[in-house]
């Protein structure tokens, strides 16, 4: 099997915070790893870590083959990585000032040096797949948030990533749209997508997830198959803060 | 003593051929001092929030200079002294121009910065981790953004700059100003062409607003 991420003791900090905690992290080809963890655990922060959003002090991270070196070091594999690793956001982060369409065709466009044609194919065959081709000419304000964060997926995957990461999707979103990104998710996959995804959706986790990571302080505390998990966790936190978000 | 003013419309009409001469000058510094004050303000407000302190300090000395010193003085700084220095004298129009664009230039600065830095960290995040570089994630998303929420105050500064080179006059450069004194000085009608000048005045920055107005309207719908 081919590894998309490997991360070997990576350490980051915030000032004198201790963010993160030599994480020993693998992700397969195809595999879909949910994050869990209280707010503040380092979730995020690990995710963002492997597009290079947040730099780390120490260890080793190699996304794709490219070797990401501490401290923002190696500009050329970031610029690599970043074309293989697509992103969705909790706010999604639309460009306000672009139609769907062309928040869809921007980077084809100007990183892939993809013709306006097929840009423009791309992103009518990614909004059908995410179920909005009729908003392709509206702007993002114009849309739900559910829509938004669709539109969100559909411009990440326009790039054709090999890893897609997910920083909490469904967080900002009403309760009614959370089903429709997750659907949306749910579909990429099963079509073998990569995903590293953060969430608080514990149902997501543990019906799509092949692995879900337990992250308490910054450490990798528990880990394993969603059932073994969510239904025997070992480590007494992972008890404690899976009794205090399924009871409700 | 019981005033015998009246309001000689006459001499007001009269007054407007004249007067007229004056407007190319003070749109031709007004507008060539802002344009080159746009590019100064684009380069330093860009470089006042850049990472490096090196390039940082510059931009703020020459935007705390030049915010913080009289337009007047600068212009008199430029057409009487500065011939000191660079041995030989420089243009009343020359300097006109220079004075409006080093200032507004100061100013725009910190607009360009201001528009800048209120675009959400998002938005930079969502260019970078679609393959987009720095510069192409600045220019095709952060800018077009902060460009369209620094209309408001660059018409506002465009309305400073238009009015500040009424005190060129001083150098002797026809403005529309300049033109008035002129007048009066040979028709002793102060209030008449005093008020035909700030009508002149008028007439412009109205248009101005109204432009930008316009301009700021167009572009609502997709922000």
């Amino acid at each position: 099997m081919t590894q998309i991420v490997e991360m070997k003791s990576l350490n980051k900090y915030f000032g004198s915070l201790h963010v993160l905690e030599s994480i020993d992290l693998t992700v397969e080809q195809g595999e879909v790893v949910v994050i869990i963890g209280a707010s503040g655990s380092g979730k995020s922060t690990l995710i963002r870590c492997i597009n290079g959003l947040e730099e780390y002090e120490s260890g080793q991270l190699s996304v794709d083959g490219s070797r990401l070196e501490p401290k923002g070091g190696n500009q050329q594999a970031l610029a690599e990585i970043r074309k293989e690793v697509g992103m969705v956001f909790q706010q999604f982060n639309l460009f306000p000032h672009l139609t769907v369409r062309k928040n869809i065709m921007l980077a084809p466009m100007k990183v892939k040096n993809n013709s306006q044609v097929i840009a423009n194919a791309t992103a009518e065959r990614l909004l059908s797949r995410v179920g909005i081709s009729d908003q392709a000419d509206k702007y993002p304000s114009q849309l739900s948030g559910g829509q938004q964060q669709r539109v969100a997926i559909a411009r990440a995957l326009a790039m054709e990533p090999r890893l897609m990461l997910f920083d909490e999707p469904t967080s900002a979103l009403d309760p009614e749209m959370i089903g429709e990104v997750l659907d949306v998710m749910r579909e990429l996959a099963k079509e073998g997508m990569t995903m590293m995804v953060v969430t608080h959706e514990m149902g997501f986790a543990r019906e799509v997830a092949d692995r879900v990571i337990y992250i308490h302080e910054g450490k990798i505390v528990e880990e394993g198959k969603p059932a073994d998990v969510f239904d025997n966790p070992r480590n007494e936190r992972t008890q404690a803060f899976l009794s205090r978000v399924l009871a409700h | 003593m019981e005033s015998q003013f009246q309001f000689d419309w006459q001499a007001a009409m009269d007054s407007i051929p004249f007067l007229l001469k004056g407007i190319p000058y003070t749109l031709l510094i007004s507008f060539g001092g802002l344009a080159i004050g746009f590019v100064l303000g684009i380069i330093f407000g860009l470089l006042s929030i850049n990472k490096s302190r090196f390039l940082r300090w510059p931009a703020t000395t020459y935007i705390e200079i030049f915010r913080g010193t009289p337009i007047l003085v600068q212009v008199l700084f430029i057409f009487y002294g500065l011939p000191d220095l660079v041995g030989g004298p420089i243009e009343p129009l020359t300097a006109g121009i220079s004075a409006i664009a080093l200032n507004s230039g100061a100013y725009i600065s910190e607009v360009v910065r201001g528009g800048v830095q209120s675009i959400d960290k998002g938005q930079t995040e969502a260019g970078l981790s679609l393959g987009l570089s720095r510069s192409q994630t600045f220019w095709f998303i952060v800018w077009p953004q902060a460009f369209r929420r620094m209309i408001p105050p660059l018409g506002n500064q465009a309305i400073v700059s238009i009015k500040d080179t009424s005190l060129f006059s001083v150098i002797g450069v026809g403005e529309l100003v300049r033109q008035g004194q002129v007048y009066i000085a040979n028709t002793f009608t102060a209030f008449e062409v005093y008020f035909v000048v700030a009508l002149m005045y008028l007439a412009i920055t109205l248009s101005l607003s109204l432009i930008l107005r316009l301009l700021e309207r167009r572009g609502v719908a997709s922000v």
